[in-house]
């Protein structure tokens, strides 16, 4: 590796060979892809963030006013889809890109040129979805689950769909075992399991799921890609096929999926909290315990998505248990943080109030979850805006908070500038009060029976739909003001000191300068 | 040495590890096939697949056991060349039954010819009771030169019928569509 030698003087050697967007092409460093993960999943966070408005415009007053219903109904399939593949997990596998490395004291990921195919897969994948909205009958207006027989019957769109949930899939799948072998192989000596830091394991575990979860998704679709063209009859009921057993196949991904998002997200926060606690984290070991019995529960709860196909009452009962389950391994996760924070001396910067955030809401849609997950209830909340609350408190409070504390952490030391501190807590304070406008008046929307995805309500739904609409737009803004946030940070933030954090303990932060050279850890650091 | 030495036996892992998960992945794609097969033999397995048994198929309430109405079929083509008769002339139905008769028509001419067919009841007052579900007069017809075809009727007699209306004549004339006879 010619990068080695060290050649002052010349700012771009140690950038391998090429210059400007060749760089970033053909780059094979873990922290530059994990850059193009990160920006490449707020370009999505955009996309998807100007369809939800679009979602919330034509949601503002009852009727039909700005879109019609199979625009909308492309709006909420594509924001879902796009928000889900596009933003959040990408967000969290450029923050394992950054991190893993880094934490567990390994010169790169264990395959740095895979690395650069599963982003770049990516960038096509986004394209095929955003191109869908422009072929004969648009995007698919299927919701994100793509249900058959709706899938049966779409345009080409459907296909362009359905092959960018392939890529998407093979940009996961080989992200993973990168992950995976990274993690299992390339730790500096000394670094065993049980002292890495808790974001490596939760990716680890991550990392598992995905490489189990995500060929179960990629099969569903094919199965309705072969039904759409090749005559085949899966779920194609005029053929003798099932359409609820595609709910049977996507859910099997689909609730794993949930954790895939969650438990990165449980791994940015395990970090933080501690940090500015000052204080190891509570019960680092049952952590660890209760991420894994998550994510090997998250295989046998699937069928409490879809309580109301007509299941056998012993088939709800035990998928009722199951879930009810996963709220004994959360509890030990958010009574750990609680408890790292106990007798803590507490500092509240931006990073940690996103963290105390995350606690709050993600808790309360945890909740509202388990309220979810019981027969009786979710018979009558089934496909109201109840879900449509509870999940985005889980995915937009519970991931994306997440995120924002890990971009808020780290940026000082991938840049070694600081950010803005009051345009930060600027930041969680606009986005943590619209956020809750949006989504918690959604709840008592759910509850009076509004259901989702239709474009259209009764009268008696249009206070709070309002205010939730409103509510949007300012949540939508106040992300505006992170991205001038972050870029102000970059461009001219003032210095970050070599311990930003002096509460944070991990390798970056006691191994390595700030700003982090661009090549770490050559020779493996000595650990005691 | 000993670096490079340990570099070796690290990329080896590494592509060992990768081949492994790979192999995971690609049998999870397979498995997703595995499960159409697998719940296709555990639904039936365990009979839960289908909402409706067999047999449980909702049976018609409404027919009036008690009653026999004699149906009497008749057929005329005004001024037109086609043969039209029905397939049966005479049948008793109960009031409230689903009935399904057919009627026979063919074109005489070398030439097509487009017809429609206008019902009329005896007695009159029948008309009402007599509920059509399915029949060839709510479109036009058009038979090609020489064509023949069987065209069926699909009828209840509602079971509100009055008692003293026994016969019921349903009779259909064919008239000739003018100006459409080479067309459609």
């Amino acid at each position: 590796m010619s990068a080695v030698i060290d050649t002052h003087g010349h700012a771009h050697d140690h950038h391998g060979g090429y210059g400007g967007v060749m760089r970033w092409i053909t780059t094979t460093n873990h922290k530059d892809i994990g850059t193009l993960y990160l920006w490449f999943s707020f370009i999505m966070f955009m996309v998807g963030g100007v369809m939800a408005l679009a979602i919330r415009l034509e949601l503002f007053s009852p009727g039909i006013q700005f879109f019609n219903p199979d625009l909308f109904n492309q709006f909420t399939t594509m924001h879902g889809l796009i928000m889900v593949f596009g933003a959040i997990m990408p967000a969290f596998v450029g923050f394992a890109n950054w991190q893993i490395p880094m934490m567990i004291g390994a010169p790169d990921m264990a395959f740095a040129r895979l690395n650069n195919w599963s982003f770049w897969l990516l960038p096509f994948a986004a394209s095929l979805l955003v191109i869908s909205f422009f072929t004969p009958g648009g995007a698919p207006g299927v919701g994100w689950t793509l249900y058959a027989p709706l899938t049966v019957q779409m345009g080409v769109g459907m296909d362009l769909t359905i092959f960018a949930v392939h890529l998407l899939g093979m940009s996961s799948i080989l992200g993973s075992i990168n992950i995976i072998t990274t993690i299992l192989n390339m730790r500096a000596p000394g670094m065993n399991l049980m002292r890495m830091p808790l974001f490596c394991w939760t990716w680890l575990i991550t990392a598992y799921l995905l490489v189990a979860a995500m060929p179960v998704l990629a099969g569903a679709v094919t199965m309705s890609l072969t039904d759409r063209h090749f005559g085949t009859s899966f779920f194609n009921a005029a053929g003798g096929g099932d359409p609820v057993l595609y709910q049977h196949i996507f859910w099997f991904f689909g609730h794993p999926e949930v954790y895939i998002i969650a438990l990165p997200a449980f791994g940015v926060v395990s970090q933080v909290i501690p940090a500015f606690s000052r204080k190891p984290l509570f019960g680092y070991a049952s952590m660890v315990y209760a991420t894994s019995a998550i994510a090997i529960l998250s295989f046998i709860v699937w069928a409490h998505h879809m309580y109301t196909v007509g299941m056998p009452v012993q088939g709800q009962l035990f998928f009722m248990y199951a879930t009810t389950l996963i709220a004994i391994p959360t509890g030990v996760k958010v009574f750990n943080w609680v408890a790292t924070m106990w007798q803590g001396s507490l500092t509240f910067e931006t990073p940690m109030l996103f963290a105390i955030g995350f606690l709050f809401l993600f808790t309360l849609g945890g909740f509202t979850g388990l309220v979810l997950s019981l027969v009786p209830i979710d018979i009558q909340l089934h496909d109201t805006y109840y879900v449509v609350a509870h999940f985005h408190y889980v995915m937009v409070a519970g991931a994306l908070f997440a995120a924002f504390a890990g971009i808020y952490f780290w940026l000082p030391k991938w840049t070694g500038r600081m950010y803005d501190e009051t345009l930060g807590k600027w930041h969680f304070w606009l986005t943590m009060i619209f956020f809750n406008i949006t989504f918690f008046v959604q709840h008592f929307l759910g509850l009076a029976g509004m259901p989702r995805r239709i474009p259209d309500y009764p009268l008696m739904f249009e206070s709070w739909n309002k205010v939730s609409s409103i509510g949007a737009f300012g949540f939508g803004l106040a992300q505006l003001l992170f991205l001038y946030v972050v870029l102000k940070a970059i461009r001219s933030g003032a210095k970050a000191p070599e311990r930003p954090w002096e509460g944070a303990d991990s390798l970056e932060w006691t191994h390595l300068p700030t700003p982090v050279p661009y090549h770490t850890f050559e020779t493996p650091p000595v650990l005691k | 040495m000993a670096n490079e030495l340990l570099a070796g036996r690290r990329e080896r892992d590494n592509r060992r590890l990768f081949t492994r998960l790979s192999v995971v992945a690609v049998a999870m794609f397979g498995f997703g096939f595995a499960l159409v097969p697998f719940y296709d033999q555990i639904c039936r397995a365990l009979g839960i697949n289908s909402l409706v048994e067999r047999g449980e198929i909702a049976a018609n309430s409404q027919v009036d056991r008690t009653r026999l109405v004699s149906i009497e079929f008749d057929a005329n083509a005004h001024g037109m060349p086609w043969r039209f008769q029905p397939a049966v002339r005479h049948m008793e139905v109960h009031p409230g039954e689903l009935v399904q008769v057919e009627y026979e028509v063919a074109n005489v001419r070398g030439a097509p010819v487009t017809g429609q067919a206008v019902v009329s009841y005896g007695p009159a007052l029948a008309g009402r009771y007599f509920r059509k579900l399915e029949c060839f007069c709510f479109t036009q017809q058009t038979l090609a030169a020489g064509e023949s075809r069987r065209m069926p009727v699909s009828f209840v007699v509602d079971a509100s019928l009055p008692g003293d209306i026994n016969t019921i004549t349903l009779s259909y004339t064919f008239f000739e569509v003018a100006g459409l006879g080479g067309k459609s």
